[in-house]
Order: C-alpha cells, then sequence, then structure tokens
C-alpha cells in the first residue's frame, strides 16, 4: 500500500534522502558531546589549567555548532519533503479524481473525498514527518547512547539493559491496550459530529417543534458517551509518563549508589565522578528515544487508515477512455440508440435500461416522460457518454459516441443536469464555463434565451454580481436559468434539459421552451421533465417505464392512444378540463 | 501582525476550566507544582553525594557506604512521592481534559439551539461545525498536554533557580545570561513558527472549501470538460498550502535543534566558568555561603542542562498555545452570540369547558386554549382555535432591503390560504414570520386574537405545524422520526399518522418496517418517501395551524400524487397556508394571495381571480399557452 503513496514523494525525494542523513550526523554529535564533557568535568575536577578548559570550551563549541547546523539542514529538509509529499498527494488525488467518470463518481461520496483530501493527507504528511526523523533518530540514539554508556559506565551500564526492557515492554502493552479503544471511540466520536452536522441543518425543524430540549438530552447523551470512552483511553495513556519516570529513577538510584561504590573502592581509576554525571545523561538520552518511538508507533497506526483511503483514491482508474484515433468532429445533431442496454454495475441485478433502439433526428425537439426510476436520466447520460452502454450502440452524428475525442463530444453535446450547480465566482465566470471566449453580447444573448436576463440586469452588479458557494444567494429557479444559459454557451448540436426548470414558474418555463424553439432551431432538443406542459408542444414524447420505451408519439397522438399518459396529463390539468 | 486571539481569552479559558472542576483542578495543579518541584531536588542529592565523595577521596567504602546509601535512601523517597503526585495528576489530567471538553461541546451546543434562526442563515454550516471539531480539538491539545507542561516548566525552572542561588550567584548568573539569549532566539523563531501555523491553518480551510466545492460539481465539471481549469484552481490553493506548511514545519522543526545547542554552549560556558572560579579560587557568593568546589560545579552542570531543556519543551509548546487559544477565541465569540429572545408570557395549556367556561387542567383532553395574564391581575383563556390575522406587516432581512410590505390578509379556522407567485416574490418569508424564526419589522400578527410577540416562542410554535420545502430527518428509525412532532405520542399513534400520510404502505415494504433505521438524512429514502415522513410528523404533532412549504425539488408524478393527497389528508379541519409552486395544488383554496416584490397585488378565490384576468390569470394560463 505505501508503495502507491511513495510514488508521490517525486522532486521531494532529495530531501526525503537528506533528512534522515543529516539526522544521523546529528545524533552522532550529539551523542559525543556528554562524552566530551564528562572528560572536561574530569579535568576541572583534576585541577588542569585554563588553557585545557578553553581548548575542550572550543572543541565543545565546535561540535555545538556541526549540531546545530546538521539539525537545521534536518529540520528544514524533513520540513520540506513532507510538506511536498502532501501537496503533491492532495495533487495526484485530484488530478486522479478529475479523469474520474460518472461511474467512479458514483463509487465515493463527496465529503468522504474531501476528508481523504484534507484530514487524511495531513495524517500521512505527519507520520511521514514522523518516518525520516524520528523513527531514524530515536533508534540511532538509542544505541548511540547505548554504546556510550557502556564506554563511559563499564559495568554499570547493564542498568540499561534491565530498564530498557522494562519501558519498552510496558509502552508495548499500553499501546496495545488503548488502540481499540481508539478505534472504537473515533467511530462514535464521528457520529457525535455528523449528529451535530444534522442539527445545524435541520434547525428549522429542530425549532419548529420546539425539539431544542429534546435534541440537548440526545446530544448530552452521545457526547457522555464520548467523553466515557475517551477517558478510559487517556487513563491507560497516562500511565506512560510515570512508567517512563520510574524507568529514569531507578536508573538514578541505580547509578548514583554503585557509581559511588565503585569510584571509592578503584579510587576513581575505573570511575569517575564526570562519568557519572555523563551516564545520567545517556540514561535520560535512551529512555526518551523510547519512548519517542513508541509515539512513531502511534502515528504510524493513526495515519495507516488514512493512508489506506489516500491508495483508495490514487489506485482508481476511469472506466472511460479515449479511443487511440478520435474524431474530433460532430457532423449534426442526430442520435441513435441500437439495442442499447445499460446497467450501472457489474453486480447489478437489474438492467437500468433494456433494449433501447431510438432515432432522433437532428433539430428534432423530443420530450422524455416517467415515473422516479424508469431511467429517464440514464437515456440520456449515455449520449454525451457520461457512461457507456453495456450492450448495443450509442450514435451521434452517425457515429458510435466511443469513436469521439471525449470533450469534443461532450462540447457538442450540451447537458443540464438534474441536480445541476453553480460554483462560487460572478455570474460572469460561472457562464464562462460554458465558453470561456464569449463575448458580452453572447452572455447576454444566452441569458435571454434562458429567460436569466431580466433578473441579472435587476442586481445592482449585473453580470458581475457575485454567486456564493453553492448558489445559495440565488433562487431556485433562478439558479436553473443560468445553468440553461451556461449550457446554451456551448452552442451545442444537442442540447438536453434534465428536468431543469421544474423550480421556474410556468411562465417562465414557456418562455424558455419558446425561445428555444425561435432561435436555436437545428439543435437537437431532449427535454425531461414531470410536467406535462413541459413536454406536450415537443415533435415527440417518449413515454419510460422501468428502463424501457413504453410509448412514443406526439401529444395529440399518445393523449389518445396511451391510458397512463392520458391519466397523468388529465390528473395535472385536472382544473384546466373543468374549463 | 493581527494579534491571533483576543486579549482576554487566556483569563476567560482560565476562569471557565476553574469553573468546571472548582475542587479538582486546584487540586491537581498543586500535584503538578509538586512534582516539577521534586524532580528538580535531586540535583541537590547530586551535590551531596559527590561532596561526599571528594572529602572521603582514598576512602573506604564501609565507612562511605552508610553515608551514600543515606542520601540515596532519601532521593529515593522524592522519587515515591514524585511518582505517586506524577501518576495521579497524569490520571486526574485525563478525567478533567476530557470532562471539560464534553461540558465545552455541551455549551456549544446548548447555545447553538438557543441561538435564532437568522444566525444559520447568515453562517455558513460548515463554519459552524468547525467550532466542534477543529477548534475543541486545539482546545485538547491545549488542556492536556500545554497546559500542564507550561506549568511543571515554570515551576522546574524556578525550583532550579533558587537552588542554582543557593549554591552560587555567579554561576547563575551565567546560566541566565545564556538563558534570556534562548528566549530571544524563542521568541523569533517561535513567533515565526506560529505565524505560519495559522496560516496554514488558514490555507487549509481554503483548500477544503474549494475541494468541497468541486467534489460537489464533480458531475457539472466533467460535463463541461472543465477538468484542466480545475485542476489549475486546486493548483493554486494547493501551492499556497504547501508553502504557508514548509515555512511552518521549518520553523518548529529547527526551533529545537537551535535551542538544544544554544543549551550545549551554556552548558559549555558554565563550565568553564566553574573552571576558571576553581582556578582562580574566587570568592563565591551564594545563599548557602559555601565555596566554590567541585561538588557545586558538577550538579551545576546537570541542572544548567535541565535549565535550558525545559525552556525546550516550553518552545515546543508555542504553537499549541496559540492555536489553542485562536479556538477558544472562535468557541467565545459563538457563545457571546445573541440568544434567540422571548419575552411571552401567554402560554398553551390543556383546557376542559365546565359550564360553557373554560378551566385549566393538568390532563390531556384534547382541548386547548390559551392563558393570558391579565395587567391588571388574574388570567384569561381563550379557545385554541387557528384563527390567524397579518396586519400591514413589513419586514426586511437586512435593514434597508424590505421584502415584504404592507401584508394584510385573514385566515379563519379551518380555511386555507395559498401564495402564490414567482421565486424571490417573498412567499416562503412568510412562514419565517408566523412562527416567529424572524421578528417583522412593523405591522402585527395576531393568533385567535392574541399578537404573537405576547405569545411564548415554544407555545406559538406548538401551536404551529411545517412541512418544510428541504425534508430534514434524524439519524433513528422510522418510527422516531415520525414520533418527532409528538414525544408523547404511541406507536398506534405514529402508526395512523403514516396512514393518514399515506406512508403506511412504503414503510412496511422496507426491510424492517417502522424500525428501519435512516442514515444520515434518510439518505436512503427517495424524496418523496422523506416528504411523506415529514407529512406523517406534522400530523402527529396535531396542530391547529399549519403551514405548507410545497417542495419544488422534482418527485415523479405518482408519488407527487400520493404527496398530494397526504397534504390533502392533513390540512382537512386546519388553518392552512398553502406556499405554492405550482398552480394546480391551490385552486381549491379559500383565498390565494399572488404576490409580487414583497406585496399581494391579487386576492380571492381561484374562480374570482381567473374572472379578474390580472397575473394571476396570466400565471394560470401561462401554463397551458402552448394548446
Amino acid at each position: 500500500m505505501w508503495k502507491v503513496l511513495i510514488k508521490s514523494i517525486r522532486e521531494y525525494k532529495k530531501p526525503s534522502l537528506l533528512a534522515p542523513a543529516y539526522v544521523s550526523l546529528e545524533v552522532v554529535i550529539e551523542c559525543i558531546i556528554p562524552f566530551i564533557t564528562a572528560q572536561l568535568v574530569n579535568q576541572i575536577k583534576a585541577g588542569c589549567g585554563i588553557e585545557v578548559i578553553l581548548k575542550y570550551g572550543l572543541l565543545l563549541l565546535v561540535m555545538a555548532s556541526f549540531s546545530l547546523t546538521f539539525g537545521r539542514l534536518a529540520g528544514t529538509a524533513c520540513a520540506t519533503a513532507s510538506s511536498g509529499f502532501a501537496r503533491n498527494l492532495r495533487k495526484d488525488m485530484f488530478y486522479s479524481i478529475q479523469s474520474f467518470s460518472f461511474e467512479n463518481i458514483d463509487k465515493f461520496s463527496s465529503s468522504s473525498l474531501v476528508t481523504r483530501l484534507t484530514t487524511d493527507v495531513t495524517n500521512v504528511q505527519h507520520a511521514y514527518m514522523m518516518i525520516i526523523r524520528t523513527a531514524i533518530r530515536s533508534p540511532l540514539m538509542l544505541t548511540f547512547a547505548i554504546i556510550m554508556a557502556f564506554i563511559m559506565g563499564g559495568r554499570l551500564a547493564f542498568i540499561f539493559v534491565v530498564v530498557i526492557p522494562v519501558l519498552g515492554i510496558s509502552l508495548f502493552f499500553i499501546i496495545r491496550k488503548v488502540f481499540p479503544i481508539f478505534k472504537r471511540v473515533f467511530r462514535k466520536y464521528d457520529a457525535l459530529n455528523s449528529s451535530i452536522q444534522e442539527n445545524i441543518q435541520g434547525i428549522r425543524v429542530v425549532k419548529s417543534f420546539v425539539r431544542e430540549d429534546y435534541e440537548k438530552q440526545k446530544f448530552n447523551q452521545a457526547a457522555e458517551d464520548v467523553r466515557l470512552e475517551f477517558t478510559r483511553a487517556e487513563k491507560i495513556l497516562a500511565f506512560n509518563g510515570p512508567i517512563m519516570q520510574f524507568c529514569l529513577y531507578v536508573n538514578m538510584v541505580f547509578i548514583l549508589t554503585l557509581g559511588s561504590y565503585t569510584i571509592i573502592t578503584t579510587q576513581g581509576l575505573n570511575f569517575n565522578v564526570g562519568q557519572l554525571s555523563s551516564l545520567l545523561v545517556y540514561g535520560f538520552q535512551t529512555l526518551m528515544s523510547l519512548m519517542m518511538l513508541s509515539m512513531v508507533f502511534v502515528m504510524i497506526t493513526i495515519a495507516d487508515e488514512s493512508a489506506r483511503r489516500i491508495v483508495e483514491v490514487l489506485s482508481e482508474s476511469s472506466t472511460l477512455t479515449n479511443p487511440e484515433r478520435p474524431v474530433y468532429e460532430v457532423k449534426d445533431g442526430s442520435i441513435d440508440f441500437e439495442g442499447v442496454s445499460f446497467r450501472y454495475s457489474e453486480t447489478a441485478e437489474r438492467m437500468a435500461l433494456q433494449n433501447i433502439d431510438l432515432h432522433i433526428a437532428s433539430g428534432e425537439t423530443i420530450g422524455i416522460l416517467g415515473g422516479t426510476g424508469s431511467s429517464k436520466s440514464t437515456l440520456v447520460q449515455l449520449i454525451p457518454r457520461l457512461y457507456d452502454a453495456t450492450e448495443g450502440v450509442v450514435k451521434v452524428g452517425g457515429l458510435d459516441v466511443r469513436a469521439y475525442d471525449i470533450e469534443a463530444l461532450r462540447n457538442q453535446v450540451s447537458m443540464v443536469l438534474q441536480n445541476n450547480l453553480l460554483f462560487s465566482g460572478t455570474i460572469k465566470e460561472n457562464l464562462a464555463w460554458g465558453n470561456p471566449e464569449a463575448t458580452g453580447d453572447e452572455l447576454r444573448e444566452a441569458c435571454r434565451l434562458a429567460q436569466a436576463d431580466d433578473f441579472i440586469s435587476q442586481f445592482p452588479n449585473g453580470y458581475d454580481t457575485r454567486i456564493e458557494q453553492g448558489g445559495t444567494n440565488v433562487s431556485g429557479g433562478q439558479k436553473q436559468r443560468l445553468c440553461i444559459a451556461r449550457a446554451l454557451l456551448k452552442k451545442p448540436k444537442i442540447l438536453i434539459l434534465d428536468d431543469s426548470t421544474s423550480a421556474v414558474d410556468t411562465q417562465t418555463d414557456a418562455n424558455i421552451r419558446k425561445a428555444l424553439r425561435a432561435y436555436i432551431p437545428d439543435t437537437t432538443k431532449i427535454i425531461i421533465a414531470q410536467r406535462v406542459a413541459s413536454v406536450q408542444d415537443a415533435d415527440r414524447i417518449i413515454l419510460m417505464d422501468k428502463g424501457g420505451i413504453a410509448a412514443i408519439g406526439a401529444h395529440a397522438e399518445l393523449l389518445q392512444h396511451n391510458a397512463i399518459y392520458r391519466e397523468v396529463y388529465e390528473s395535472q390539468n385536472k382544473a384546466g378540463e373543468k374549463q | 501582525m493581527r494579534p491571533m486571539y483576543k486579549k482576554g481569552t487566556v483569563k476567560r479559558l482560565l476562569s471557565m476550566l476553574f469553573a468546571f472542576y472548582p475542587v479538582a483542578l486546584p487540586l491537581v495543579l498543586i500535584c503538578i507544582v509538586f512534582s516539577a518541584a521534586v524532580s528538580a531536588i535531586p540535583s541537590i542529592f547530586m551535590q551531596n553525594v559527590i561532596a561526599v565523595l571528594e572529602q572521603n577521596q582514598g576512602g573506604d567504602w564501609a565507612t562511605v557506604g552508610p553515608q551514600i546509601f543515606r542520601l540515596v535512601a532519601i532521593l529515593a523517597c522524592f522519587y515515591v512521592l514524585a511518582l505517586i503526585s506524577s501518576f495521579t495528576y497524569n490520571r486526574a489530567m485525563a478525567v478533567i481534559t476530557q470532562g471539560s471538553l464534553k461540558k465545552m461541546r455541551e455549551k456549544l451546543f446548548y447555545k447553538m439551539e438557543s441561538l435564532p434562526i437568522r444566525f444559520f442563515d447568515t453562517h455558513p454550516h460548515g463554519d459552524i461545525m468547525s467550532h466542534y471539531t477543529n477548534d475543541i480539538d486545539t482546545l485538547r491539545q491545549l488542556i492536556s498536554q500545554s497546559l500542564p507542561q507550561l506549568l511543571i516548566s515554570g515551576v522546574t525552572v524556578l525550583t532550579l533557580l533558587s537552588i542554582m542561588l543557593y549554591f552560587s550567584v555567579w554561576m547563575a548568573l551565567v546560566v541566565l545570561c545564556g538563558v534570556s539569549f534562548m528566549l530571544v532566539v524563542v521568541k523569533k523563531i517561535g513567533g515565526n513558527s506560529a505565524k505560519y501555523f495559522m496560516r496554514q491553518q488558514q490555507a487549509l480551510g481554503k483548500t477544503e472549501g474549494y475541494v468541497q466545492e468541486m467534489m460537489n460539481g464533480q458531475k457539472v465539471v466533467k460535463v463541461f470538460c472543465h477538468e484542466e481549469e480545475s485542476k489549475a484552481g486546486f493548483d493554486a490553493v494547493n501551492d499556497e498550502l504547501f508553502k504557508d506548511s514548509e515555512q511552518a514545519h521549518t520553523f518548529a522543526n529547527i526551533l529545537a535543534p537551535i535551542l538544544n545547542n544554544i543549551g550545549n554552549l551554556i552548558y559549555v560556558t558554565v563550565a568553564m566558568a566553574g573552571g576558571l572560579f576553581l582556578l582562580t579560587k574566587a570568592q563565591n557568593l551564594s545563599l548557602s555561603g559555601l565555596g566554590f568546589s567541585i561538588s557545586i560545579v558538577v550538579p551545576f552542570l546537570n541542572m544548567t542542562r535541565q535549565f535550558s531543556g525545559n525552556i525546550n519543551q516550553v518552545s515546543q509548546q508555542l504553537n499549541a498555545v496559540i492555536m489553542g487559544l485562536a479556538g477558544a477565541d472562535r468557541i467565545f465569540t459563538l457563545l457571546d452570540e445573541a440568544s434567540e429572545e422571548d419575552n411571552g408570557l401567554v402560554t398553551l395549556v390543556n383546557a376542559k369547558e365546565e359550564n360553557g367556561v373554560l378551566v385549566e387542567c393538568a390532563e390531556h383532553t384534547g382541548l386547548w386554549a390559551w392563558k393570558q395574564p391579565l395587567r391588571e391581575g388574574g388570567v384569561r383563556y381563550t379557545k385554541l382555535c387557528g384563527d390567524v390575522r397579518l396586519q400591514e406587516v413589513d419586514f426586511a432581512y437586512e435593514e434597508g432591503k424590505p421584502v415584504l410590505h404592507d401584508i394584510t390578509l385573514f385566515a379563519e379556522p379551518g380555511q386555507k390560504v395559498a401564495f402564490v407567485g414567482a421565486t424571490g416574490a417573498g412567499k416562503t418569508t412568510i412562514t419565517n414570520l408566523l412562527n416567529r424564526f424572524y421578528d417583522i419589522a412593523d405591522g402585527k400578527i395576531r393568533y385567535d386574537g392574541i399578537n404573537i410577540n405576547k405569545i411564548k416562542k415554544a407555545d406559538l410554535r406548538r401551536a404551529i405545524g411545517m412541512v418544510l420545502q428541504d425534508t430534514n430527518l434524524f439519524t433513528g428509525t422510522v418510527l422516531d422520526n415520525i414520533r418527532y412532532g409528538n414525544l408523547k405520542a404511541t406507536d398506534k399513534a405514529c402508526i395512523a399518522a403514516a396512514q393518514l400520510a399515506g406512508a403506511h404502505d412504503f414503510i412496511t415494504r422496507l426491510p424492517e418496517g417502522y424500525q428501519t433505521m435512516l442514515l444520515s438524512n434518510g439518505s436512503n429514502l427517495s424524496q418523496g418517501q422523506r416528504q411523506l415522513l415529514a407529512i406523517a410528523r406534522a400530523a402527529v404533532a396535531d396542530p391547529p395551524v399549519m403551514i405548507l412549504d410545497e417542495a419544488t425539488s422534482s418527485i415523479d408524478t405518482r408519488t407527487e400524487a400520493i404527496v398530494q393527497r397526504g397534504m390533502d389528508a392533513l390540512m382537512k379541519g386546519r388553518t392552512v397556508f398553502v406556499i405554492a409552486h405550482r398552480l394546480s395544488t391551490v385552486q381549491n383554496s379559500d383565498v390565494i394571495m399572488v404576490l409580487e416584490h414583497g406585496r399581494i397585488i391579487e386576492r380571492g378565490s381561484h374562480q374570482r381571480l381567473i374572472e379578474q384576468q390580472g397575473k394571476y390569470y396570466q400565471l394560470y394560463t401561462g401554463a397551458f399557452e402552448l394548446e
């Protein structure tokens, strides 16, 4: 798994390798410094001259400046490597997502993609920083400190052999015990947060049913649950510090007693006061490194889950690819479905579309009606090749859609999706999605057709009015009209409106259709709607049912021959009949 | 540079923590102080041990041994005490941290529930949410790690300083000089690091915002072949994030080695100074009156290391402290928001009729009355009927931008009033006013003849039911969601409500019927099914007045017919306000209000409005214009 991630290091390989190298050098020097200071202490004790002190002082100064330099270099390299790695990970993921087909997109929820791009990458970044710095530093430090302790202290250093396993094993058990609790509590924590989110979104419901107290009570319970679990985990973790201190203290007591004994009995020949003090320093360094090492393990385990989620995105490959020798020219707006069947995934039991044969001439206006789940949207999404047909062929301009360059095809088949969106930016910027080179006149022209020009001109800033994220500052109907204008700017050969006027009032809806008919007569228009009124003037109306075409024909024809159509029509125009 | 947190934040945060744990927290802090002080004491014993060794050079272990043992035994006792206090405070701190965080979350949530709708309409939901996630997380770090560490280091440093002065003022001064240099470095590099960490946080927020928008609109991106532009936009925010992150971590990473080696330098300087003092047999100045000797210089060196080590430790907490305080600041800002005000005195009570007079009673009778305290004393009971009147109501979300002008209308009990008009005409706004999500600027709204400003908000809202455009359901079973309308409703009553709404059929077809768990806002149900649940929920509440905001989102015609039937059933016998988005559903209303730019421009029954041949007629015929 980490193999996939490592590929994203790229230009940060150099700092990634330099960081551990610098760290190693830094550690070596850090371990020699106490050795030298011990000698200095002894020299002072022996009553050496000022020159000797100066000599040692100078030596230490040089060592410290080396240590400082390497420390700085290591820190900088490490920051660059880890931040850069994180940047590449985010970039690779985002680019990978951009290449996703609709089928790929359906697999991931958008909020999970956001978490993967932010929190998960941050986790991996921290783990990576730990790995190239602390994971190198701690074991090295541990080894060096032990070696130095043996050089300095001889037999006395055997206390380390006793103390280190005690600390190591205790840490191991603490982590093993705490980890499952943490895993569990993080799930509960997520649940708590999602219930808060629910409350924020549904605040109108909460308030209108006067359920504030009930919600507080619910929240209280969940929060208490989280608190209990976290407390349990942290109480176990609270052993960490005292155990570390215990080992340190045992070390101190042992070295002080036995050290004194050795000094006295050997007349300071085998062991002296300076060695004593530096042995204590090594003891501290050893135990500290062990502690850090345990933190690295915790970090890596936390990041492991994040890494898995990132790899999932990185290794997802698009299910749609451009043909080898693509066609860039779409001849006209004719559409043919030849024996088309489609299912959303290989494991899906039911075909979403079954054996569709349909021929639409260029310039025709087609209405599509049908209940939820009748696959209206599915049908039209095959035209700009948002999905590939499972069986059969979909042709645009007389040619299989799979023969076209995807971008060229989608530029000619303009589609207004059912759940359409505007992006934060000015109205002009949003419209430019349809055609970045559109002139002001073209923009206004498209907006006039979509019946959007009127309300845009009423905004104080007109076309420079800023749209907030998600288009929250325009009404649903205005949003739909802007989306239609955006699609029109492509000047497509085929225009598909997937239930794109549901929030627009009937008059405006009618105006839009009239404008489309008058100004872009050669464009093939496909209109999916709930209201019969929205499609009844189409050349032909397709009535869909359970993934098949139940009936097809002009309004009058269907009204006469098709019972379902008649029923729908009458239920929507009850009052109209009465008139 | 902009200050990263407000001035009083530290004090406010601390006093809040003390208020959470008025006894435990001070005790724990005392424990920490004790533990820290004890951990500095060994230096004294070091000095004693070495002094003993010095005096007995070439001595006999039989005579030296007991002296050493005695010292080490006392030292061990201190260690045991230190261990006990350290263990205690570590455990207690775990409890206090988590407890404080829970109380903090609770405060936030309680406050949030009390805020007016305006707050939610004017603050992005992601921002509100991040108080619970990011800000609380920074506080966790601050309380559980930074706070104890700062205290420990502070106490250790002070203890060490006094011991140093005890041994030798001159040597202590040398150490202090070095340490002040360290502090300058901390201020410079640490300040930079904190600055970039805050920037990193902002850049992260920006990246998150961009990603969120693009992920939500990914299908639109595909349809418009906008991938390259989308990538370019991402690269811009991502690169900025990288730069800030790199800077922040560079400063944070280099601080430790720099301080460490300044520590080394101080060590060397102290060693040299000590050596010099020893050699020159300089006059010592100390609190203890001890002269210079090797038994002072050696422990002094150790103390020097400890001293600079602690400064290093504190500096490592710097970022956490600043980010934590900034988080606390944001939390306090939310806690300081003004809650929804409620000056209502009129309440809703159960009532029964005795000899033609309304009397209050404790049991549920199905009959409700408004209980209105009178100025001259006593109370008046008014039967809850559902008579709603708006008189010359004006309203603006923002001052100077009126949305509704001079709205006057009457709805008698059982009547159905429909609002019709183009998007943005102010239809939905009226629903915000009836149950006082927003307060009107001018005019009066009366419910059963009582000014709604005088009614307690909770009771007013209980007397008005709502089915909103966007259906919000809650995590829980289907039954729980229906019961949301009336917590006391029996299972039978809930099922009856579901039957009335026409939801019973589809619910029984769900895998676990009424016990089916709904996931995140009922995403496992279709739009129409969710609306049916919302209708059932309102039916269980059984209020005399209902506001129905028709869904604009598309549901297929058959489901729509079922939803319509449910709505019709719900409307029976109630005063109803319908916000209509389709003209076909309003024709049987008692009165239709046609709104344009916040004014009622036409009113009357369907028949009358058609005859009038005005705006309504245009809208209405517009639907069939193409025939």
